[in-house]
């Protein structure tokens, strides 16, 4: 068992909780993930691994589906049944001096400030670019504020920062001739796909971090595979970060949504029975 | 005996309700005793099968587990998993005139007897010698070395990736072929024999190899757990599995009981199984049992099959229409980026291939489109790569499995395999079988370090 140690919502939408897996915490570098399977009943979730202090790994996501839901509901002091990790690959961060842009949209910026972070440590100039939809979901401005170079911070609406997309700062960079050694994108697949495409005509290394449907996360299941350059890859093993230009963002995207109705019957069967987790034992 | 078709499709519970005692009696008194015994040549782990048949014909269940133990201590499963036609019971001599001693029954009956009754008696261990070993993985091999070490007086620390130690018995095998609460209870006892068996612990990432090879010893167990695909146009398809999933998804996270368990699995309605080994049969029956029209599509002829016999004929008699002699080429999408059928084409014999299997070769103009909105591959595993790619040293087969001798010592010094990492993907008993020959090699090179 897995105890959470602090639980907090960062919006309405994204929560963070800390959790004491020393092996995990231990051995981590910034990009890899790991699985948490709350209970018996339970599904094995990958998220990634946003911090690490100490004993403790901290990991962000919305409370969206039925597992998620229940990771908000739980209060600091709770234990999950299994974490396991670090999984994947670290991300490809180079000793510096380069200059990296990273970029995060939604949920995803909470997935930022570790990979700034060791890139920043690395010695590296690091170009933070944050979104939201609004003001009110916008996050961890200040924690990228505090590692980044230069940080722009966009919403949709106009609410906050530069209106728009996290992919215009990109392209204003792009176009205004700046070297940039690389980008890492972070956040919805569409998203993703689209702010990837800014820096393709430029040539520029630009890494996603995929989030496909996973089981077992150890190259078991073949659940994660996705298509790379035209070859089969597995986001768990190989990735999760891959070569942006190189995904073949059709085939990911339809595959990630793959258990939507699923998804929708397992949180309206949670509702029906009152969140209740106890089964039938046969 | 088997349950009937027509009610055990409804359900995962086990399908086989084994023997009574009065049937056991009958069963061991039927073996002639032979001097030199074929049928223990025939086992891979070399029980005395003799002698634990000698132990039922008069009733002394417990002794006869006890002389089973001396060599195997997961009695309950191999009872039901291991292919005895091919091995112990493939030997026996009275199956030249009549039917062979039904070895894997009594096995079965004596570990059943002796769990339902209580209190079973964990072998003795030899005096602690201070070596720690580490064993990579906790499928049969993992467990069968563990076990061995424990016994020779080793401190053995197995570490899991999962979440359930059992591999491939927890999530490959179905509850209907083995139930998991014997899968469980026999991991129990070898947690009773002083194992430490540590789940969530992935060698190669909250494991570093360095830790790793900081132990007297290494047993590699991580058997063959990378899915093969065909590579056919279509086959990232939603709806499109490799048997592993389809099979963790049902056996490890209980997707059968969805939305009761949280994991899904895509039920389907006409479910297509690629393959013909134990794993495409398995995958057939659960996905009947999950209530679908199942075809089992397979590219030789039936007699071909790897699968064992009795699997082939219990998922004949759950409803199961063996397609054979056909292979998928192409997988349709529906319009929605899900599968909606397999394009296949009809297999014509060749002439034998340099393994004596005859080729079989795809027949001009036969193509057809069989609707699907599930298809499994289960057309075969290699060994997984996420530790081997640690150990860059240890050198690999052609294959891809690791390179051990026939004591299963590897390139790496101190460092051993077994089972389906080793050999490529074969049975539950066989890795056992390697993983004891790779252990005892161990404690020889253990105890020689000791005189030092």
């Amino acid at each position: 068992m897995y105890e959470i140690v602090k639980t907090y919502a960062l919006s309405e939408a994204v929560f963070e909780m800390w959790i004491r897996v020393p092996q995990v915490a231990r051995n981590t570098q910034a990009g890899q993930f790991c699985i948490i399977h709350p209970d018996e009943a339970g599904e094995r979730v990958p998220l990634t691994i946003s911090g690490i202090e100490g004993d403790l790994i901290r990991v962000s996501f919305r409370a969206i589906g039925t597992t998620t839901k229940l990771l908000a509901s739980l209060p600091a002091g709770a234990c999950l049944r299994d974490v396991v990790g670090p999984l994947g690959m670290p991300s490809d961060i180079a000793n510096g001096p380069e200059t990296v842009v990273i970029i995060g949209g939604g949920v995803g910026v909470a997935c930022t400030p570790i990979i700034a972070q060791t890139a920043k440590i690395a010695g590296n100039y690091v170009i933070g670019i944050i979104g939201a939809r609004n003001k009110d979901l916008l996050i961890l401005e200040d924690e990228m504020r505090s590692i980044c170079d230069d940080l722009f911070v966009t919403t949709d609406d106009g609410s906050y920062g530069i209106k728009g997309f996290a992919s215009g700062p990109l392209q204003t960079l792009c176009e205004s001739g700046s070297k940039i050694d690389k980008v890492w994108i972070i956040g919805p697949g569409i998203m993703m796909k689209v702010t990837s495409g800014v820096t393709k005509p430029y040539g520029i290394k630009t890494y996603v971090s995929l989030n496909p449907v996973m089981v077992d996360g150890t190259g078991m299941c073949g659940s994660c595979r996705v298509t790379v350059d035209g070859e089969r890859k597995f986001a768990c093993v190989d990735g999760p970060e891959f070569d942006a230009h190189l995904v073949d963002w059709d085939d990911f995207l339809a595959r990630q949504w793959m258990y939507c109705p699923e998804e929708k019957q397992s949180v309206e069967y949670r509702e029906a029975h009152h969140g209740c987790r106890c089964r039938k034992v046969e | 005996m088997d349950r009937d078709a027509t009610v055990r499709v409804a359900d995962f519970h086990e399908v086989d309700l084994g023997f009574t005692e009065a049937e056991i009696l009958i069963e061991a008194a039927r073996c002639i005793q032979c001097k030199t015994p074929k049928c223990v040549n025939g086992c891979p782990v070399g029980i005395d099968i003799p002698a634990f048949i000698h132990a039922c014909g008069v009733g002394e269940f417990r002794e006869a587990a006890r002389i089973i133990k001396k060599d195997n201590l997961l009695l309950a499963v191999c009872g039901r998993v291991c292919p005895q036609e091919t091995q112990c019971q493939g030997e026996c001599v009275l199956g030249i005139k009549d039917k062979p001693i039904s070895i894997g029954h009594l096995e079965r009956f004596v570990a059943d007897r002796e769990r339902k009754e209580g209190g079973i008696e964990t072998p003795m261990r030899l005096p602690a010698t201070g070596k720690r070993v580490a064993v990579v993985g906790s499928g049969p091999a993992g467990l069968s070395a563990a076990v061995e070490l424990a016994r020779l007086g080793h401190e053995v620390t197995v570490f899991e990736s999962l979440h359930e130690a059992g591999g491939v018995l927890r999530y490959g095998i179905p509850a209907f072929r083995l139930p998991k609460d014997i899968v469980q209870a026999e991991i129990e006892q070898v947690r009773k024999l002083g194992v430490e068996i540590k789940t969530n612990h992935v060698v190669g990432r909250s494991v570093p190899v360095a830790e790793l090879l900081g132990h007297d010893a290494v047993f590699l167990g991580t058997g063959a757990g990378l899915p093969y695909f065909m590579d056919l146009p279509g086959e990232n398809l939603c709806g499109i599995y490799s048997a592993n999933e389809f099979l963790t998804r049902v056996n490890l996270m209980g997707a059968d009981k969805f939305p009761e368990n949280d994991t899904p699995v895509k039920f389907g309605k006409k479910v297509v199984v690629i393959g013909g080994g134990n794993v495409a049969v398995d995958a057939a029956r659960v996905a009947c049992r999950m209530g679908a029209e199942v075809v089992l599509m397979y590219r030789r002829g039936e007699a071909d099959m790897p699968a064992r016999l009795d699997e082939v004929h219990h998922a004949k008699e759950e409803g199961i229409e063996f397609m054979c002699c056909t292979n998928p080429i192409k997988f349709i999408d529906g319009g929605n980026k899900a599968v909606a059928g397999v394009e296949a084409v009809r297999m014509e014999l060749g002439s034998p291939g340099d393994d004596g299997r005859c080729s079989f070769a795809p027949i001009a103009g036969s193509n057809f489109i069989l609707e699907a909105d599930v298809v499994v591959e289960a057309i075969g595993q290699g060994p997984n790569p996420l530790l081997l790619q640690m150990l860059p040293d240890l050198v690999r087969n052609k294959n891809g499995s690791v390179m051990a001798n026939g004591l299963g010592q590897t390139s790496v010094p101190k460092v051993y395999a077994g089972g389906d990492v080793a050999t490529g993907a074969a049975t539950v008993i066989l890795a056992m079988g390697t993983a004891k020959i790779a252990a005892r090699a161990i404690d020889k090179m253990l105890r020689g370090m000791s005189q030092i």
